[in-house]
């Protein structure tokens, strides 16, 4: 990583946000800020993306601690899924008369 | 218009509460663009409008129960500064951003135990606007004790800038308390000096955390609540009436 803990131009560090919405849905990324530390980081994202009743529940993370793959490897990675078609389910036929599907 | 020594006492202390509200709610909205990030200059407006909110509400109320005709509108843009009964602490000047932190954090303990006190007023609209507001305030007051905490607990500068803000703030809290007229609204009214000592606990507390000094002023404002002001407060209203006053009844 080259820069410690993403710090912001005010020595601030950034933080990814998630948003949970509604119970039984899983955290959404909602986008980024800058806070001093952990706790105001979730304080600031209360007032920044839950202002209209968005969620019932908060996850904020250090943008350093994500891992995130290289815009270089984007061929090795992504690539061979795509003549894969047997991965998906439309590459089946279903029998005539198959019940229960 | 009615002066406000002649109001019913449940209008009277609608309308104090409402300005102590709306007062503070422009100072902080004096902040807008100028914090000292966005996403703190989000958190004083948030702030600032959960105020306006509420002094709507108490400002509406008090108009209604005085039955002149006067709305929200009437009462916050067309009196001037000697009919306002706001505790002169919410009209002082930002000053920086430990200042503002400072008052919002005495401030916002105090409107804690003012609202807890007000859920079980016989007074159902009192009550009413306490359920919801108590749960703003209780984000209000955590926000301000945040920053009391760490800027207190922070570096040489900022430790010594909160607390001079603190040292600056703390005259203008003893208003807070002053004990209510005796005849007014038993069970309707919260006894401002009985929320007290529940705010000493608290404010104590988060100053030991903080390794911040109680400060022990020599003087301590008075008046504000019979319409004394300090000379802020007429600069305050300018700014904040010049619109309404200017084009009566405008509207977008």
């Amino acid at each position: 990583m080259s820069q410690p803990a993403g710090h912001g131009t005010r020595g601030w560090p950034l933080w990814e946000v998630f948003v949970r919405s509604r119970r039984g849905l899983s955290h959404q990324h909602v986008g980024s800020l800058h806070a001093p530390d952990a706790a105001m980081a979730l304080r600031n994202a209360r007032d920044v993306y839950t202002r209209r009743g968005e969620g019932v529940s908060l996850w904020v993370v250090p943008s350093s601690a994500i891992v995130a793959n290289s815009p270089d490897e984007k061929d090795p990675f992504f690539d061979p899924a795509l003549d894969k078609v047997y991965r998906h389910p439309t590459f089946y036929d279903v029998p005539e008369g198959a019940k229960h599907l | 218009m009615t002066a406000v020594s002649t109001l019913p006492p449940l209008a009277a202390y609608a309308l104090a509460l409402g300005d102590d509200a709306l007062i503070l709610a422009q100072r902080l909205g004096e902040w807008v663009s100028y914090a000292p990030q966005m996403e703190e200059d989000i958190a004083l407006a948030n702030i600032g409008l959960d105020l306006l909110g509420q002094a709507r509400t108490l400002l509406t109320y008090a108009g209604a129960v005085e039955g002149g005709g006067r709305d929200e509108d009437d009462l916050a843009y067309l009196r001037d500064d000697r009919d306002f009964r706001n505790v002169q602490l919410v009209e002082i000047p930002n000053g920086d951003f430990a200042v503002t932190m400072a008052r919002q954090f005495v401030f916002s303990a105090y409107q804690y135990e003012l609202y807890t006190a007000l859920l079980v007023s016989a007074d159902p609209t009192l009550a009413g606007l306490a359920g919801k507001a108590v749960k703003e305030v209780d984000y209000h007051r955590d926000h301000a004790t945040q920053w009391v905490l760490r800027l207190g607990d922070g570096t040489e500068l900022s430790r010594a800038r909160m607390q001079a803000g603190l040292d600056q703030v703390w005259p203008y809290t003893g208003e807070l308390f002053d004990p209510a007229d005796p005849t007014s609204l038993p069970g309707v009214a919260a006894d401002p000096a009985a929320l007290r000592p529940a705010w000493e606990r608290y404010v104590g507390t988060v100053l030991e955390e903080a390794a911040l000094r109680r400060p022990e002023p020599r003087w301590r404002s008075r008046g504000g609540r019979d319409g004394l002001h300090t000379e802020h407060l007429g600069h305050l209203l300018a700014e904040m009436q010049h619109l309404h006053r200017s084009h009566p009844g405008a509207s977008w």
